[in-house]
């Protein structure tokens, strides 16, 4: 039976629901978490660093929504500020540099609306990633965990290739924001959701994402072991994939996934 | 006249804009014989305001411009060449209700495709590609159409050599074209950077208003960023911010006077200085064959 747009959201933002910190320790080894973008400060809503993927060192970034309500809290409930976004560059222009192909796991609300974030450039610093990222010549994989909200997902989803679990969304807005300009009506956000196109299979038939990750039907906390194992399956036959790709060509390919959208 | 001043301009100005944009900003002004000034609220003399670049000579308020003025006011006369990227056409990715129907009425009103106007002209002499968005046209928000001209356009600029300068005015993101709005961001900053790689020169110059996905793409990502007096620039919108925060902003809180401050912005020029100081920064990087 499938989902509505909306009960999938409603998976999606589950308190419980398994964050970047559960997939990272599940899926690699001797993970050492870097912290600080050299800038202005460490930002705990983006967690990020080395480990070692079957043999094979590679940076993994994530946003982090955090476990407890303590944690949560902490972590802005995974909404980065431009320190976080900034951090994520540094570590991934210090992957290319080591030739270590980049993981990354996309689970935000959205970047942070506040005043801190506008005076330390929210705009900037999500443009530099976009910019960056296009150009860095190591694999990128991004895999939506969660929410996907606008800019804040794609500072972390310039990618060569791209999954989303099953009952997670990428989306422009979230509903609510969207009713509430379109329609001048938040209420109406459910209503939104099912126009905004912003389910996995939505985005696969647009041609956004490369493949669906499966979950259980309740969603990705009843069964976190088999869902990771999926992830592991797709970043793994992603690397295979992407180690095709000629030396050197790989900022050409990943412009070109995008140039034709 | 004191920088307090023009906050309280500002202030004004996003009263009635938070409101009524459509209203206040509607270019049908230009038939009339008077204008209201959104800055100071006083009666101005039309032909006066467009003898000024349509800067207040009272209070040097900053009335929008459409992109036609714009290439009027800043490149040498008969040297625009607008590109013809009607072949772009029409996306309509989430079959949203009414968009068609709000898209048409936009074109009728605007005479143009959408919300950018690109090409080719001569500024002070020195050749440049160029975007010009239309904040007249559904509040200058990118879909596909705005996010594959100034993809063009660039990829045109680094074929071709040539330094590119974008006039960015945007409300971001087009809501009706949902994920394929946010893709823009990307596929532009893309061609931005490989013609930065090449070497090139982009300017970008903000003007009122710049907001959400435009400036978290390539309105921040210029060599060198002009930003016109007195230009609201943001990610999030204040309205947003105040929710999120539940406290009051600061009156001069995104303007380009702030971003300055921050260091997000290189220079404020007035429109009257505005070609004047692309034609300096064209000049200063002017290579065999770009002029």
């Amino acid at each position: 039976m499938s989902k509505s747009a909306w009960e999938k959201i409603k998976i999606a933002r589950m308190m419980n629901r398994p964050t970047a910190q559960y997939y990272i320790n599940k899926l690699f080894t001797d993970f050492i978490e870097l912290h600080g973008d050299r800038n202005f400060a460490d930002d705990a809503a983006v967690i990020g660093g080395i480990a070692m993927y079957k043999g094979t060192p590679v940076t993994v970034i994530g946003e982090e929504k955090g476990t407890d309500v303590k944690d949560k809290a902490q972590r802005n409930f995974g909404s980065p500020h431009p320190e976080g976004y900034r951090k994520s560059l540094r570590l991934m222009k210090q992957a290319e540099k080591f030739g270590r192909p980049i993981i990354n796991f996309v689970d935000t609300q959205g970047a942070y609306c506040g005043m801190g974030a506008e005076e330390r450039g929210m705009g900037e610093a999500i443009a530099r990633n976009l910019e960056e990222m296009m150009a860095l010549r190591v694999p990128i994989i991004s895999v939506f965990i969660g929410e996907g909200g606008s800019g804040g997902a794609l500072a972390l989803a310039v990618a060569d290739r791209i999954a989303m679990l099953e009952n997670s969304v990428y989306s422009i807005l979230s509903p609510e924001g969207f009713a509430a300009i379109l329609w001048k009506d938040a209420q109406k956000a459910e209503q939104a959701a099912d126009v905004m196109k912003i389910t996995a299979d939505e985005l696969l038939k647009l041609d956004i994402i490369e493949e669906i990750i499966p979950e259980p039907e309740e969603g990705a906390q009843a069964d976190a072991e088999a869902v990771a194992a999926a992830i592991d399956d797709f970043i793994s036959r992603s690397l295979d994939i992407l180690s095709q790709v000629p030396a050197g060509k790989l900022p050409e390919y990943r412009y070109k996934r995008f140039r034709r959208l | 006249m004191q920088i307090k001043d023009l906050f309280n301009k500002n202030k004004e100005e996003f009263k009635s804009g938070s409101k009524g944009n459509e209203e206040t900003l509607r270019p049908e002004i230009d038939d009339k014989i008077w204008a209201k000034c959104n800055g100071c609220n006083r009666a101005l003399y039309e032909k006066m305001l467009m003898n000024n670049l349509k800067v207040c000579p009272l209070c040097s308020y900053h009335f929008r411009l459409t992109p036609q003025e714009r290439v009027d006011f800043t490149f040498d006369v008969g040297t625009f060449t607008a590109f013809d990227y009607d072949d772009i056409g029409t996306s309509n990715p989430l079959d949203f209700p009414g968009y068609m129907e709000k898209l048409e009425a936009s074109r009728k009103s605007c005479g143009s495709q959408d919300a950018v106007l690109c090409g080719v002209g001569e500024i002070g002499g020195y050749k440049t590609a160029a975007c010009i968005m239309n904040s007249f046209f559904m509040m200058g928000s990118m879909g596909y159409y705005v996010g594959e001209a100034i993809t063009r356009t660039v990829e045109y600029a680094t074929k071709n050599g040539l330094p590119i300068v974008i006039f960015t005015t945007s409300g971001g993101a087009r809501m009706q074209e949902g994920i394929v709005s946010l893709m823009q961001m990307a596929k532009i900053s893309g061609a931005l950077e490989k013609h930065s790689q090449k070497g090139l020169l982009y300017i970008t110059v903000i003007t009122n208003p710049t907001t959400g996905g435009v400036t978290a793409s390539f309105a921040s990502l210029g060599d060198i960023i002009i930003a016109e007096k007195g230009a609201l620039i943001g990610f999030a919108g204040k309205r947003v911010i105040e929710q999120t925060i539940k406290q009051k902003l600061p009156k001069d809180f995104q303007t380009a006077e702030f971003a300055c401050e921050h260091g997000f912005v290189d220079l404020i020029s007035e429109r009257k200085d505005l070609k004047e100081n692309i034609r300096k920064i064209l000049m200063l990087h002017k290579t065999e064959g770009t002029k």
